[in-house]
């Protein structure tokens, strides 16, 4: 990990938080420093699901930032998880998803290592016949991937490579602490895996997951169905610290509402032909239809409804970037409930009625500031601060992720 | 059989690449199941889809909705289909395994593969004796979708 303190990568920042310079989704310097002070740094990380590695010698691959790595079930039941990076020439150790091992061994020349990634043997050693083989004095716990400190909250699995980092409680805050577990109360399942490769910048979408400005405006389906509209009641919470985010929108009062009028959003003519699945069941005893919650850099998890997912973002270059959707529903799930969650995934993911157009809207930006690097974006709905708020309309949330992109990039 | 069952592939995928969306539904039966998953979740027998429908007012529903409301750029599709593999028939109704290649071409001309994958199908006859789809499941090759998938495959 970079100890040592550099120039920051973006040496010109409008006071306050309502400038964004755009720049910081363009400049290959960013990104690298990124890499190392953010996705190296002192955050936690969403690994995967406890479920993904379910009993010792299960696994589960897949990346922060640009470090591929490996989480597994231990024999004493404990998950860990270490970088996917053989001690010898780097390769990678494992080449699938997931799947379950006695132990690890890379495919290039046979280093073994067993499940928490201490390396336990290295092919012909002792050389071959007499001849050849490491010297006497190679340490063996000397060498091994980088191993990541790993938590489990609510099913979730996360680490850092950090040692200073708090825990995951402090991270999060109290108050979104609740909103999450107010969701993953209870054992999931996976029902649906999908990437989505976004043309944009990683942090173009997670800025548009904490944008409570936009939703009903972009997204013209929730707003003529009346799923969420600003008037409806709701609101955002941020954390002290602005890594965490938690957006409700509560179910809506079906009275006339012509705050979206003239807008292109509001199209009071569209009815469906077949609306059972919006026939959602309150499945979380209380009158929340809604919930979007994210935890900084790269985890989002979502409640639309019966619709529930966990999204995961990995950078794939400055300006691209896959989005790793996990579809889940509970264990216990009643056939009709299970029902609805099949019919409601139709509105997020790739082709979400409500959430397609975030694939795309980030790409707009991307290319639409091509030629102003030294310009800024404006983030001042609501205000200045990075609080959290009663209402939905303002951009609180987005000032609180860079808030805390600022601080673990010391800028 | 099979030049029925291929003249029903093609025109469901003109009406999709031609633009014709509001025609797609109708190769479809009242009631249906289509859905739009990959290989990957096929075969670990996850349920969710990316597109997700059991019923043909739903597929009618999908047209409206990426006509009135959902924004995205303009693109067209162009479908390569194999020739369809025919099973037997059992009760009224035909296993159908066919190979799909989808080229995708956005307004500023740039093109590329966007799905490759198989259609299974099911179908059946309807009361004018024309055959519809009781069941299409398309399984994409990759889990990858670039951007969002808009249009159905």
């Amino acid at each position: 990990m970079d100890q040592t303190v550099r120039e920051p990568a973006v040496d010109i920042w409008p006071a306050g938080l309502t400038r964004v310079p755009y720049r910081v989704y363009q400049d290959a310097t960013v990104a690298r420093e990124e890499q190392t002070r953010v996705f190296e740094g002192p955050g936690w990380h969403y690994l995967c699901l406890e479920i993904d590695v379910p009993e010792t010698g299960s696994y589960r691959t897949t990346m922060i930032g640009a470090m591929p790595f490996v989480v597994a079930r231990a024999e004493d039941g404990t998950v860990v998880a270490f970088e996917n990076r053989c001690a010898h020439r780097g390769s990678l150790i494992c080449l699938d998803d997931g799947g379950r091992v006695k132990d690890f061994q890379c495919v290039y020349h046979a280093w073994r290592y067993d499940l928490r990634g201490n390396l336990a043997s290295v092919a012909f050693r002792r050389g071959v016949n007499g001849m050849g083989g490491m010297p006497d004095d190679f340490d063996m716990a000397a060498h091994g991937p980088r191993k990541l400190r790993v938590t489990v909250v609510a099913g979730l699995v996360f680490g850092t490579l950090s040692n200073d980092t708090p825990d995951i409680e402090a991270y999060i805050g109290s108050e979104v602490m609740a909103r999450l577990k107010r969701v993953l109360h209870k054992k999931v399942e996976v029902i649906g895996r999908f990437t989505q490769a976004l043309p944009c910048n990683w942090k173009l979408y997670m800025e548009n997951v904490r944008d409570t400005y936009h939703a009903s405006l972009l997204h013209t389906f929730f707003t003529t169905f009346r799923i969420t509209r600003l008037s409806q009641g709701g609101g955002v919470m941020v954390s002290e610290n602005g890594v965490a985010h938690a957006s409700t929108t509560l179910a809506s009062a079906a009275t006339p509402d012509d705050s979206y009028a003239g807008m292109r959003a509001d199209n009071q003519d569209l009815k469906l032909q077949d609306p059972s699945f919006m026939k959602a069941v309150a499945e979380f005893n209380d009158n929340i239809n809604l919930q979007i919650l994210s935890v900084f850099p790269g985890f989002i998890l979502q409640q639309i409804h019966n619709a529930l997912a966990v999204r995961q973002i990995v950078p794939r270059g400055v300006d691209s970037m896959d989005l790793h959707w996990t579809y889940l529903g509970f264990a216990d799930d009643t056939p009709e409930l299970r029902a609805m969650r099949l019919k409601q995934a139709n509105l997020a993911g790739p082709a979400g009625f409500v959430s397609m157009e975030d694939g795309a809207v980030g790409g707009f930006v991307q290319r639409g500031i091509g030629a102003a690097a030294d310009q800024a974006a404006v983030v001042q709905m609501g205000g200045a601060s990075a609080e959290s708020a009663e209402t939905r309309a303002t951009e609180a949330s987005v000032r609180g992720f860079w808030k805390a992109w600022r601080t673990q990039m010391r800028i | 059989m099979l030049t029925e069952i291929a003249t029903l592939n093609a025109a469901c995928a003109r009406a999709l690449d031609s633009g014709k969306l509001e025609d797609w539904p109708g190769f479809f039966l009242d009631r249906c199941l289509y859905k739009v998953t990959t290989a990957d979740n096929h075969e670990k027998g996850y349920q969710a889809g990316l597109i997700y429908a059991d019923s043909r007012a739903m597929l009618v529903d999908r047209i409206m909705a990426l006509r009135e409301a959902n924004i995205y750029e303009r693109q067209r599709y162009r479908h390569i289909l194999g020739m369809p593999l025919v099973g037997a028939e059992t009760d009224g109704s035909v296993a159908v395994e066919t190979s799909f290649l989808v080229v995708r071409t956005m307004r500023d001309g740039q093109m590329m593969v966007f799905a490759a994958g198989i259609y299974l199908d099911r179908v059946k006859r309807d009361a004018s004796g024309a055959w519809r789809y009781a069941e299409r499941i398309v399984v994409c090759d990759s889990q990858r979708i670039d951007t969002l998938l808009a249009i159905p495959l």
